[in-house]
């Protein structure tokens, strides 16, 4: 564990629109269920509109800061390979880096102003060894919808936080659209065993 | 009950719990969701506003008559609620007043990061400071009962990270206070001739002085004694950043940053053997506590002017400056970011109707004195179509003053063009063009009119035909409203047909006279537009880039040794047909018709 043992830092990374602050906000839900403290960070505001978006996570008997330091980060969840290279930096050495295959062009690649590293799997890995990459798109659309995929990479982490497997579902049956439970629960499902 | 709530939706919360009656704001990141969770109080009057200064009027009405009442804005909006605030701390309030600012220290989202807290001592207000959800609500109902007990409008002041930060808050009911029944008028107290507010100056003064005394024993600040070798004074965020970075050491924790409590900072002074002072951006408590001849071992003298702090930041700059005692883990500098990525900075959403009147600005090569909404976004690569921008409505004024200093006869790169977003054009773009109009300029303004304030989220506004709680409410008419203004040049663009946009804006430019084009095209993202996706015809594209000089996310250029071909995400392409008019190839194709 990092600085405090009492306390698990997680960092979400991805893009606007990808679901980043649901998935965040499942996280703390959960982990207010368990008994835990939480406090948890984002930004909004420009960040909307395509661009990077972090999120912060902290957990424990009692979190005083709501941001996780540089270098701290037990988890980094990100959903996009390009903005797991981004904060990478952010995890502690050992500490565990899950991420989605799925690429989305920022928009500076869009114009062809600059290009998408093709070597971002072999950087990841060789920096982070037990890193794992999922294919939460596939996995999604296995699941019914390709929407779905931040419940994937929910169910990714999940397994590597104490919390118990009712008190996941019992979240997401509440945070997500009523018609499309099933599908976020075998997307959550499917990420849990991916 | 508990829930899980950011420092927003506490504040809103603590605005119901303290039986606040009305609220009014200008939405603006990071204060927007104070208000539109306020909003689902049905027990709060709760309106937008067309700008903060109308808001804070708004709201010290509501106080004269007698209710709690409450003015939301963020950081740069305070300077537009100024004049109404600063003689508001003369009259006193009827019901408790408190307004919100939402300070934005790293400008996530704003173009300055002004310290507020300034505000504090220039208007002569108390002011709180919440270092968590839990503490937003809670001083939310101390900053009323205080604005009550001292006859004074109170500054309540966040930071996006208490803002935009969640924590678990333990939720409480609401105060009923009595109906208000009787509307009193106290001549002296409420209007600020010269003679009333000479009165009224004095007992400012002795207001805070008052307030002062009232700060020694308000619970809010306490001492919190831990290892005795290092005393730390913080709020706000901060606050939680040193006890994370400090666990050990002694605090004395502000809740009420304004006016300070001398004897407390003093007694904690002699329990300490180092003493720091740690805050963001300005030296606001440090200069305080230095004016009171209070010895300090570190302040600003360890961290930036400049941007926010965190734990490890903290850990470093408190080491650096001789406290003992930082958390191992924080000292270690932190591993440099990543280099050479790809950035990936926010940008017009596929669709969007700002792309295609940014495409021919760009083309044109005017001066684009711009203004703040999502078309600030023009200004960023591959576009880079805006050559000013500095707050809310500004940029009609600018484009007015330029074209009175150049001569810019014949020559279009010399013109400048206003452009400004409906909800921004609302706020304080009204009075520049007035002024354009009054003082015989001759410039072209361009209202972007996507029927909603769109940056922040979709708020409505004055033309949305709707209030903030969904009510039909009467519509501001823009071509009516520029006409009464003396616009006799009011043209109408679609912004998704490039050829008459340039067509329209160069015949504009060449006009004597000033004129106003008005290009009404709904937010694709907060009214949900969604087109079927246009494709390439691999035959024919060349992979030239023309395409790409719109900016789009939902092209990609792929490069396969000596073939380049520029592909269209059907996912992301919301169908506006904007890059298909730059192509020269005719590569890129409309969607075939649905066949009935």
């Amino acid at each position: 564990m990092t600085h405090d043992s009492t306390t698990t830092n997680v960092l979400l990374s991805g893009v606007g629109g990808q679901g980043v602050i649901l998935a965040s906000y499942v996280l703390s839900q959960a982990a207010m269920a368990e008994g835990f403290d939480v406090k948890q960070s984002e930004v909004h505001g420009m960040s909307q509109r395509g661009g990077s978006v972090v999120s912060h996570l902290r957990f424990g008997a009692r979190v005083a800061s709501p941001i996780v330091s540089m270098g701290t980060a037990d988890l980094l969840l990100s959903f996009e390979p390009l903005e797991a290279l981004r904060y990478q930096h952010w995890l502690r050495p050992g500490g565990l880096l899950i991420y989605n295959a799925i690429k989305v062009n920022p928009s500076t690649v869009a114009a062809g102003l600059a290009t998408y590293p093709d070597d971002i799997d072999a950087r990841i890995s060789a920096a982070w060894p037990n890193s794992r990459k999922v294919d939460a798109t596939s996995l999604a659309e296995q699941a019914g919808t390709a929407k779905a995929a931040n419940m994937v990479l929910v169910g990714a982490i999940s397994s590597r936080l104490p919390f118990a497997d009712d008190t996941w579902r019992a979240i997401i049956a509440k945070v997500v659209p009523p018609k499309t439970v099933e599908a976020n629960m075998r997307a959550f499902e499917l990420g849990r065993n991916a | 009950m508990k829930d899980i709530l950011s420092g927003n939706e506490a504040i809103a919360r603590g605005a119901w719990e303290a039986g606040v009656r009305l609220a009014a704001a200008y939405p603006g990141t990071p204060s927007t969701e104070i208000l539109q969770n306020i909003a689902d109080y049905k027990e709060i009057a709760s309106q937008w506003s067309p700008n903060e200064k109308v808001a804070t009027e708004v709201a010290l009405g509501a106080s004269i008559a007698g209710a709690r009442s409450m003015a939301v804005m963020k950081h740069v909006g305070v300077n537009v609620a100024a004049d109404p605030l600063f003689t508001a701390s003369y009259t006193g309030v009827g019901g408790g007043f408190v307004l919100v600012t939402a300070d934005d220290p790293a400008m996530h989202s704003s173009q300055n990061e002004q310290d507020n807290r300034n505000y504090a001592r220039f208007a002569k207000i108390p002011m709180f400071e919440p270092s968590d959800s839990q503490e937003a609500k809670d001083l939310v109902k101390t900053a009323f009962e205080i604005s009550e007990e001292f006859d004074t409008p109170v500054l309540f002041r966040t930071t996006t990270r208490i803002s935009h930060s969640k924590s678990i808050v333990e939720l409480g009911e609401r105060v009923e206070l009595p109906a208000l029944t009787t509307l009193q008028k106290d001549v002296p107290k409420y209007t600020m001739l010269p003679g009333f507010a000479k009165l009224k100056h004095p007992k400012v003064e002795q207001r805070i002085v008052d307030l002062k005394e009232r700060a020694e024993t308000l619970p809010v600040n306490r001492i919190e004694m831990g290892d005795p070798a290092v005393g730390i004074i913080a709020t706000g965020t901060v606050y939680q950043y040193a006890r994370e970075a400090f666990p050990q050491a002694s605090f004395l924790k502000l809740g009420m940053t304004y006016p300070l409590p001398r004897r407390m900072i003093e007694e904690f002074r002699s329990k300490v053997e180092r003493l720091y002072v740690v805050e963001e951006l300005d030296p606001f408590l440090e200069e305080m506590i230095y004016l009171m001849d209070v010895k300090i071992d570190g302040g600003k003298n360890l961290f930036s002017l400049c941007g926010e702090l965190d734990p490890g930041a903290l850990a470093r700059g408190l080491t650096a400056g001789g406290a003992t005692g930082a958390e191992p883990s924080l000292l270690v500098e932190p591993a440099v970011e990543a280099a050479g990525l790809p950035q990936r900075p926010p940008t017009f959403c596929p669709g969007c109707s700002h792309r295609g009147i940014f495409t021919v600005l760009k083309k044109l090569n005017v001066f684009v004195s711009g203004d703040i909404g999502c078309y600030t976004l023009g200004a960023l690569p591959p576009i880079s179509a805006m050559h000013a921008c500095v707050c809310m409505g500004a940029g009609i004024g600018m484009a007015h003053g330029i074209a009175r200093v150049m001569d810019a006869e014949g020559d279009i790169k010399n013109k400048a063009v206003a452009v400004i977003g409906d909800s921004t054009f609302f706020h304080s773009g009204v009075t520049g063009l007035m002024d354009t109009i009054w003082n015989r300029g001759a410039s072209v303004t361009i209202i972007l009119d996507n029927r909603t304030t769109a940056m922040t989220g979709g708020q409505q506004n004055p033309g949305s035909g709707n209030t903030l709680d969904g009510e039909p409410a009467s519509m501001v008419d823009l071509p009516k409203l520029v006409e009464a203004l003396g616009v006799r040049r009011v043209a109408h663009i679609d912004p998704y047909d490039l050829a008459q946009t340039e067509r329209v804006i160069r015949e504009e430019l060449d006009a004597s006279e000033p004129s106003v084009i008005i290009a009404t095209a709904p937010c694709v993202l907060e009214f949900r537009i969604k087109n079927e996706p246009w494709t390439i015809d691999e035959e024919l594209c060349t992979g030239c880039k023309r395409c790409l000089r719109v900016g789009c996310i939902a092209l990609n250029l792929v490069e396969e040794g000596e073939t380049k071909l520029v592909e269209i995400d059907p996912i992301q392409c919301n169908g506006c047909g904007v890059c298909a008019q730059m192509c020269k190839l005719d590569a890129i194709l409309a969607p075939e018709p649905v066949k009935a």
